[in-house]
């Protein structure tokens, strides 16, 4: 509201919001620096990366995913509308919870759920193996990703498309029961152009969760056959020390990231994804028996697919001897590692978002009615682009770039802090800007009035009302951070590590009691993270 | 940012990195992963040799062999390690190369390896022979040779590793490609049929093994000695190769930084000597290279002898390693 | 006590997008000054303006003789009194007037005791430890009155403050302005659209159009028989 011009440099905000874009910059930046430096060194090398192997990972990179989306979204319709047929009955509340824990799951922990139900020596290996008449082969390599990623992605894609249904007035379906339509005619009708309207928006998404997907293919992907090229960029790093060969493959995922992030613009889709829990409308819907058995089964199937890795991981988490794990130093030591880097992570990221987010506003007040500026403009969408860098390739830029200058492993504290405070950014952002937007409408001629600036207006204005969606974004970004794998794979050594590090090496030398413990240890610390989220977020009164 | 990067990475190297009491000498040795663990030969060793010399001995592990390598590339001349122990001579050439290996100083005198040894800056430590081993229990009637092997039922299933990690991984590219040669591609492309899962290190295929999730494994002809000894079952056995077996012979380095302490030399004598060898066939369950006191356990002499022993000089074995190693991935990635 | 200052808008140019204004214009000191005219004529803006929430492109602006163009909205001689979003929500009615003293809310017993008399005299005794959502509409502009009393700046800009609230509270309003003006004889500058708010209180009147003045006089001339034409047509076509 404050004049024009003139005041964008010295404005704290914008300051800060420069100071964050900065920080961004050089953090991405530094990364491609190190991956064009080495592609430039070593032009052949690069070149001659492209070879079968190269278009083999892409393209097995490209099928997983599409199987998986396929896999995730056409149940997630059905399992949807059944749900939305259904607005009342014992347990949909909890399904709805339950459908949302998968979010705050780290892969690795989900990973070894899926292995403790369906790998060779699972717990299903016995039945499936009696019914099939020979031994259970156990799911290495695509079917295993595929079973992974569909525990991911089923219960999202079920959540948004039940968002979608939601949208649906009331009117629409009081209409419908008046003039007697059936389920066929409500679906063809009511249901799935609603439905339609977000498919492809719904779809892209967890396309791209699938094609980013790192942890699940390197614990369940089966060797050389089963590589995406997030995993090939952390092979040719750590396993055959092959930086040209990654600068390819880096080159190859961005491209592939860029272009879907494109379609999905251009389908409106929403790319960070939504954690909400819809609340269903009143119906006036009547549904046959016939359709209430099969909604009933198809909704427990659903259940039990979701819930059962969960609960394999809390049985076989249970089963392992946590006494002895928790008294183990290299425990704890990892778990103190992993919540260190989680805080300062949350708290860069939680920084970061608040400063764009604040600058954002100041430069939006400033410009008044006029035209966004670039600076607006970039610290409006400039966030989202980190959305576009896969956390791999930034690591694997500083892999690079910082392994001319000694050792690469030293600096995996601050790889962790930083590339998972960049990568939960923009879901901070989408916590904080809100409140923070309607509270600076509400407040800010008030406070130009009465001269509440700077620290003063941080303490008394704006701390009480982004105290909620501050620690929202911060559990978020903790939980995010606690899970990462990405980053510490590269970095990792035993000198710094986290519990998914921990927890993979446990996997490796198949010390497969410790892993599970370990896992639950890890699901119970990211969920108690969630319930806080959600409770912070429920308790935020919009006054 | 900057400030804030070095601020952290100080804050949490300093959290996760207990900080070790200056009184003493200190030497660190990277090695597998497989060496330190409870069961293998990393904790027996720690108590002599630290005894001995009363500092102390600090392991650091890797998944395996060649992972352990790419660490100590990666980290270059400042690496923290004194020495490196459990490369193999497959790794020798590749790693001399890097100019981060001083000569050893060590007397050679008392190893006795296959084919002799000749090396002035890598010792050998044991040795043994690649070699796939089943469960009698679900294989009946196990393959005769490595032709067979790659011929036979690909529902019988393999668990093998992967070569850009790990030394047995790499010995079987070997061994394959000193059987097949030019064919080798067209052989693994039948094998591929029969493998499970690569593993990136060989304690997470054996594993896999064990818990019945593979009913073969790539391993060595000495791993069945494990299960006699220390669990006195005759269920696990070696298969004898009609071709050969592919030799190993896992040696250790004092890289440049170790030469600077005192205590690297100090190690090398005492790993040829028997308060290092006599530990290493009832832990790591290969064949001491080194001066021992106590007899070999009689299960050794019932293991299966190769027919012929395998290997490519270390020369031969750099020079192609990245070449086959591509050739070899081109076909399992089909 | 600080008594009202003269307002001068001194060939003052605006714009908003597709808006143009050009204000001149004198407001007299110690009286109260209504200022009326259509939606989008300049009401709200020639408050912001004067407020400082708003910079003119061109012209300046004096109060008390003072050119305060350039100063910032907290160091200008001026409270204003919005028509919602007067006060923080998370603050209690005794924090939200203390703001008026310390903008830090550090505040000495001489404060406090101000405090205390602005609440009493607007009617708030007792309710010092509210929240805002705790009071009724009315309530919640009597702790924004109360906030300017204890702030005592020469000028009060109110901005159309009770629109939202039921006729009679309104005339309570209107009366404790009138009152609060009698004390301390600020110059008020009150934007209305209602002409019996202006009628009961205000002794001149500001009629905008179009982004300019379009007339300015008595309250009583305004009204009369021979009152400005376009004035008297605005409120003609209003009332029908």
């Amino acid at each position: 509201m404050r004049g024009s011009a003139g005041m964008t440099a010295t404005n704290p905000r914008v300051a800060a919001g420069i100071l964050a874009l900065a920080a961004i910059t050089i953090l991405i930046g530094g990364a491609f620096a190190g991956l064009i430096v080495e592609g430039v060194q070593d032009t052949s090398g690069a070149l001659a990366a492209f070879d079968p192997y190269l278009f083999r990972v892409v393209r097995f990179t490209l099928w997983q995913a599409l199987l998986s989306t396929a896999l995730s979204v056409v149940p997630a319709i059905f399992v949807a509308r059944a749900l939305s047929r259904h607005p009342r009955f014992p347990g949909r509340a909890l399904i709805l919870r339950l459908f949302a824990v998968p979010l705050a799951l780290p892969a690795i922990v989900a990973a070894l759920g899926v292995l403790a139900l369906f790998g060779r020596a699972g717990y299903f290996a016995d039945l499936f193996g009696s019914i099939s008449g020979q031994s259970w082969p156990g799911i290495y390599g695509l079917s295993g990703i595929l079973v992974a990623h569909v525990f991911f992605n089923l219960p999202l894609a079920t959540r948004l498309f039940l968002e979608a249904l939601d949208t649906v007035p009331a009117d629409q379906w009081r209409l419908a029961s008046q003039l007697g339509m059936g389920a066929r005619s409500a679906f063809r009708l009511i249901e799935w152009p609603a439905l339609r309207a977000s498919l492809p928006g719904i779809a892209g998404l967890v396309f791209m969760l699938c094609i980013t997907s790192f942890t699940i293919v390197l614990t369940l992907g089966g060797g050389p056959r089963a590589t995406t090229l997030e995993v090939a960029i952390y092979q040719s790093l750590r396993f055959d020390i092959d930086p040209a060969r990654a600068v390819a493959l880096t080159i190859l995922q961005i491209a592939l990231t860029m272009a879907v992030v494109a379609a999905l613009m251009r389908l409106g889709a929403n790319i960070t994804g939504d954690a909400n829990l819809p609340i269903a409308p009143r119906r006036y819907v009547t549904v046959s028996m016939q359709e209430t058995a099969f909604n009933s089964v198809l909704l427990a199937l659903a259940l039990l697919f979701v819930a059962g890795p969960m609960l394999a991981t809390v049985i076989a988490g249970l089963d392992a001897d946590l006494a002895r794990l928790a008294g183990e130093p290299a425990v704890r030591q990892a778990t103190i590692t992993s919540i260190v880097l989680a805080t300062l992570s949350a708290a860069l990221s939680a920084t970061l978002a608040l400063s764009l987010v604040m600058a954002r506003r100041a430069l939006a007040l400033g410009r008044g009615a006029g035209r966004k500026t670039f600076l607006e403009n970039v610290v409006d969408t400039g966030s989202g682009f980190v959305l576009v860098v896969p956390p791999i390739v930034i690591g694997a830029g500083w892999f690079v770039l910082l392994r001319h200058f000694g050792n690469v492993f030293a600096v995996a504290p601050a790889m962790v802090v930083t590339v998972n405070a960049m990568m939960a950014m923009p879901f901070a952002i989408r916590a904080i800007r809100p409140a923070h937007d309607a509270a600076s409408e509400r407040h800010e001629r008030l406070c130009a009035q009465l001269g509440i600036s700077g620290w003063n207006r941080l303490r008394l204005v704006e701390w009480p009302v982004l105290r909620r969606p501050l620690m929202t974004a911060l559990a978020f970004a903790m939980a995010l951070s606690l899970g990462d794998l990405g980053v510490i794979a590269l970095f990792g050594s035993d000198a710094v590590q986290t519990l998914p590090y921990l927890l993979l090496a446990r996997m490796g030398s198949y010390r497969t009691d410790d892993a599970a413990g370990l896992a639950l240890l890890l699901g119970l610390l990211c969920l108690a993270l969630m319930m806080l989220t959600d409770r912070l977020g429920k308790d935020f009164l919009p006054r | 940012m900057r400030i804030l990067l070095s601020l952290v990475s100080a804050l949490a190297i300093s959290a996760a990195v207990a900080v070790p009491a200056f009184a003493q000498e200190k030497l660190t040795i990277y090695t597998y992963e497989s060496f330190t663990a409870e069961w293998g030969p990393g904790p027996q060793v720690e108590k002599t040799f630290e005894a001995e010399c009363t500092c102390d001995l600090e392991f650091v592990s890797v998944a395996d062999g060649v992972a352990l390598l790419n660490r100590v590339r990666l980290e270059g001349a400042s690496t923290k390690a004194d020495i490196v122990l459990g490369l193999d001579t497959n790794l020798t050439a590749e790693a001399k190369a890097t100019g981060l290996f001083a000569p050893s100083g060590s007397d050679v005198v008392d190893i006795k390896v296959p084919g002799g040894w000749i090396d002035d800056v890598f010792v050998p430590f044991d040795y043994g022979y690649f070699a796939f081993v089943y469960d009698t229990e679900k294989l009946t009637n196990p393959p005769k040779s490595l032709k067979e092997l790659v011929e036979g039922n690909p529902e019988e299933k393999i668990v093998i590793q992967d070569p850009r990690t790990s030394t047995p991984g790499l010995g079987l590219l070997l061994w394959v490609k000193s059987v097949y040669g030019d064919e080798a591609p067209a052989a693994w492309a039948k094998l591929r049929k029969r493998v499970l899962t690569v593993t990136p290190g060989w304690s997470e295929s054996y594993g896999l093994f064990t818990k019945g999730e593979a009913p073969m494994v790539l391993s060595y002809t000495t791993s069945p000695a494990y299960h006699v000894i220390a669990e006195n079952t005759q269920k696990y056995q070696a298969a004898a190769f009609e071709e050969g077996h592919y030799l190993q012979v896992e040696v250790a380095g004092i890289t440049t930084t170790g030469a600077k302490n005192p205590l690297s030399q100090k190690f090398m004598a005492f790993m040829t000597g028997p308060g290092f060898q006599d530990v290493i066939p009832e832990t790591n369950w290969m064949f001491p290279a080194g001066r021992t006191e106590k007899p070999l356990n009689p299960a050794f002499e019932a293991l299966v002898e190769p027919a012929k022993t395998l290997a490519f000089s270390p020369e031969e074995v750099a020079e192609n390693r990245k070449a086959w190693v591509d050739e070899w991935l081109a076909v399992m990635s089909e | 006590m600080t008594t009202g200052a003269a307002i001068q808008l001194d060939h003052v140019a605006f714009s908003y997008g597709e808006a143009v204004m050009n204000f001149d214009a004198a407001i007299e000191a110690s009286a109260i000054t209504a200022v009326m005219g259509p939606s989008g004529s300049g009401k709200s803006t020639l408050l912001n303006l004067v407020a400082g929430f708003e910079t003119p492109q061109a012209g300046r602006i004096l109060i008390g003789g003072m050119d305060v163009t350039s100063l910032e909205p907290a160091t200008r001689p001026v409270s204003m009194v919005f028509q919602e979003n007067n006060l923080f929500a998370h603050l209690s009615v005794e924090q939200n007037v203390g703001l008026g003293r310390s903008p830090a809310l550090r505040l000495t017993a001489e404060d406090r005791e101000a405090i205390a008399g602005a609440l009493a005299r607007t009617g708030l005794a007792g309710k010092e430890k509210r929240l805002p959502r705790e009071l009724s509409g009315g309530e919640r502009q009597r702790v924004a009155l109360a906030r300017v009393l204890v702030r005592d700046r020469p000028v009060l800009l109110l901005d159309e403050p009770f629109a939202a609230l039921g006729p009679a509270l309104r005339d309570d309003m209107l009366d404790l302005v009138r009152g609060v003006h009698e004390e301390r004889e600020m110059t008020v500058v009150l934007v209305t659209h209602r002409p019996e708010d202006a009628r009961r209180v205000a002794q001149r009147m500001i009629f905008l159009d179009n982004g300019t003045v379009a007339a300015t006089g008595e309250t009583e001339f305004f009204f009369g028989p021979d009152g400005p034409a376009a004035f008297r047509h605005y409120i003609g076509t209003e009332q029908t």
